[in-house]
């Protein structure tokens, strides 16, 4: 099961929230993935709004640009995840520009066919596409900030990936046949990364944002009502409030 | 020796040819190098990643085409990439021998160079023709993102096909601070790191900045290691004072950890935070820290082989020598490996390690 956010409490989500008031993140070396739009955007912001370094990547070089004018521990990076040959020029300059990396949050996605197809339907082409930004790309990145993240973890400041996954990842929607089976092999894929990696300090967290109103659900389902939807900016705070739990936890361990 | 002419980081036929305290050599597999290590040891990595710091390009004031390998910094600051020493080739690639590379043009200070993207202007020569400190005239952020499109790993002419970055930052590797990979760490990949942990073996990371290994000119050569900013975190030097109390064995992979950590403890207990390692490691210097050494096989002359000096006396470094060659032992970054324990000095006056039980 992708781990439904809202399953915490609200008090005890209260309570995480105020130990990571405002500030609480000054220092924090954060890389996200498509920070331009939705839900990415919402994180970049409230991560530079509690004082963190935020690394961000996305393909199109002026939402770059503009994003990265809104704060001077903002790092705009033009990249591609899903291309194999762009992701050491990624690294490089994320860990680069950091001098390490804390927190990685894989949340650049790709829908698959659109308007939405039946896998018969679906193009191999499509199904390549979502695999490689939804599975290749996360794992390649990861893999390439290991040992950035397992340092941090080492020094206790961090070392945290979030992997931003989807109730398409455990439900099989019709039509959603791209997507779902690309978000649920990552899903699988962040639960053996945080088995294998336990004992070095690096966790991992595979998180069910909820239907957001984001460009991304409009290409989806383009005839639904945004009032109905979860705000992207709600929740990129309680993603960042999960985060910040397990921030604290391993704060505390490094302080034995 | 024979050079490793393929990049493949850990190949299934790496050897590890073992020096144990007594002088006795042995040889098995790398990839079983932890059943030499014991409970309590503490293997020290430098996580270094390196930059793609050799960037192609035009000499402005001649039109000539140049090599720039990016060698030198003042420290390991993320946005301190404005200034770095560097070395200059003339026209050419890895393919031909450093030692055959043509002159770069006649340099001044104030010359500009155009590398891909990236502005940067000769700021002044450092005592030799082609060595120079330059400065790039983009933001940070500018100059991380030239070096990630323009860059290609710095590369010798004993591997034939071109390295991409993926071929030199070890499986460790985090911070991107190192010119030339700290390639001793090629031996560790993450099984190694768990199998550790099951035996009671503690790991840490320390970051130092690499420089290169060779020039193509014996002038130049005989000036390395340049200085080389470090790191070491906290969690690193209190590891190190626990690992010396309980009487463990520090083991580095690779002269770098050495270096930096030496540097570190030249006063007495290793410090924690940044610094520059500006000394040189070989026969006569009394190693305060580190017990044992994880390294690629170097030949004589190399300043890797001079810090193996410090571990070994000339006679048994020589018998090391000979065995590695006779064996059929592979060289250079890719080849195969040496594991030496320090032996025991017994000049008088020599500080012991009986030292860090008071931290």
């Amino acid at each position: 099961m992708a781990s439904q956010l809202h399953s915490a409490s609200v008090a005890q989500q209260e309570k995480v929230q105020s130990l990571f008031a405002d500030d609480s993140f000054h220092g924090l070396r954060v890389a996200i993935t498509g920070g331009t739009s939705g839900l990415g955007l919402a994180l970049v912001r409230e991560f530079l709004a509690r004082g963190a370094r935020v690394a961000f990547v996305a393909r199109g070089r002026q939402r770059v640009g503009q994003v990265a004018r809104q704060s001077d521990r903002a790092h705009g990076i033009i990249g591609d995840i899903s291309v194999k040959d762009e992701m050491y020029p990624i690294a490089l300059q994320i860990a680069g520009e950091l001098g390490g990396v804390d927190v990685l949050v894989n949340n650049a996605s790709d829908l698959g066919p659109t308007p939405l197809a039946l896998l018969a339907d679906t193009q191999c082409e499509d199904l390549e596409r979502a695999l490689a930004t939804n599975l290749l790309g996360p794992f390649r990145l990861t893999k390439a900030l290991l040992g950035a993240l397992a340092a941090s973890a080492r020094e206790g400041r961090g070392g945290v990936v979030l992997n931003i996954s989807s109730d398409a990842a455990v439900n099989p929607y019709a039509r959603w046949g791209a997507y779902g089976a690309s978000k649920a092999a990552l899903h699988h894929m962040t639960r053996i990364w945080e088995k294998e990696l336990e004992n070095e300090g690096v966790r991992f967290l595979s998180l069910d944002p909820g239907d957001m109103d984001t460009p991304m659900h409009a290409l989806a389902v383009p005839d639904s009502d945004p009032a109905t939807l979860k705000s992207p900016n709600l929740a990129a705070r309680e993603l960042i409030t999960a985060i910040g739990a397990v921030l604290h936890r391993q704060s505390e361990d490094g302080a034995e | 020796m024979i050079p490793a002419s393929e990049a493949i980081q850990r190949p299934p036929d790496a050897r590890l040819m073992i020096v144990d305290a007594t002088g006795c050599i042995s040889d098995q597999p790398r990839s079983t190098f932890v059943a030499f290590l014991r409970p309590g040891d503490l293997v020290v990595a430098n996580d270094a990643a390196a930059i793609p710091a050799s960037l192609s390009g035009v000499h402005l004031p001649t039109g000539r085409i140049i090599e720039v390998r990016l060698a030198g910094r003042h420290s390991v600051a993320p946005n301190d990439v404005h200034e770095f020493c560097a070395i200059v080739f003339g026209a050419g690639d890895f393919r031909t021998r450093t030692e055959d590379r043509a002159a770069p043009p006649h340099l001044s200070p104030g010359d500009q160079l155009l590398l891909g993207p990236l502005k940067a202007n000769v700021n002044r020569l450092l005592g030799h023709p082609r060595l120079v400190s330059l400065c790039f005239q983009d933001p940070p952020d500018g100059v991380w993102a030239g070096i990630a499109h323009h860059g290609r790993p710095i590369q010798y002419s004993h591997v034939q096909a071109p390295l991409a970055m993926w071929d030199v930052w070890t499986p460790i590797a985090g911070p991107p601070v190192a010119f030339e990979p700290p390639s001793a760490g090629f031996a560790l990949d993450w099984h190694a790191l768990a199998e550790m942990r099951a035996k009671g073996v503690d790991f840490v990371t320390i970051t130092h900045a690499a420089g290169i290994s060779s020039t193509g000119d014996p002038e130049l050569d005989v000036r390395l290691p340049f200085d080389e900013p470090y790191r070491i975190p906290r969690a690193a030097a209190l590891a190190i004072r626990k690992a010396k109390a309980r009487g463990g064995r520090i083991v580095a992979i690779g002269t770098t950890v050495v270096r930096a950590l030496e540097h570190a403890a030249r006063a007495g207990q290793v410090r924690a935070g940044e610094d520059i390692a500006t000394q040189r490691i070989g026969a006569d210097s009394q190693l305060r820290l580190v017990d044992a050494i994880l390294s690629g096989t170097h030949e004589p002359g190399t300043s890797h082989y001079e810090l193996l000096r410090a571990f070994l006396d000339d006679n048994e470094l020589t018998r090391v020598t000979a065995e590695l060659n006779a064996r059929g032992y592979r060289t250079h970054e890719f080849g195969d490996s040496v594991l030496i324990v320090r032996r025991p000095r017994t000049l008088p006056g020599i500080r012991t390690s009986r030292y860090y039980l008071r931290a």
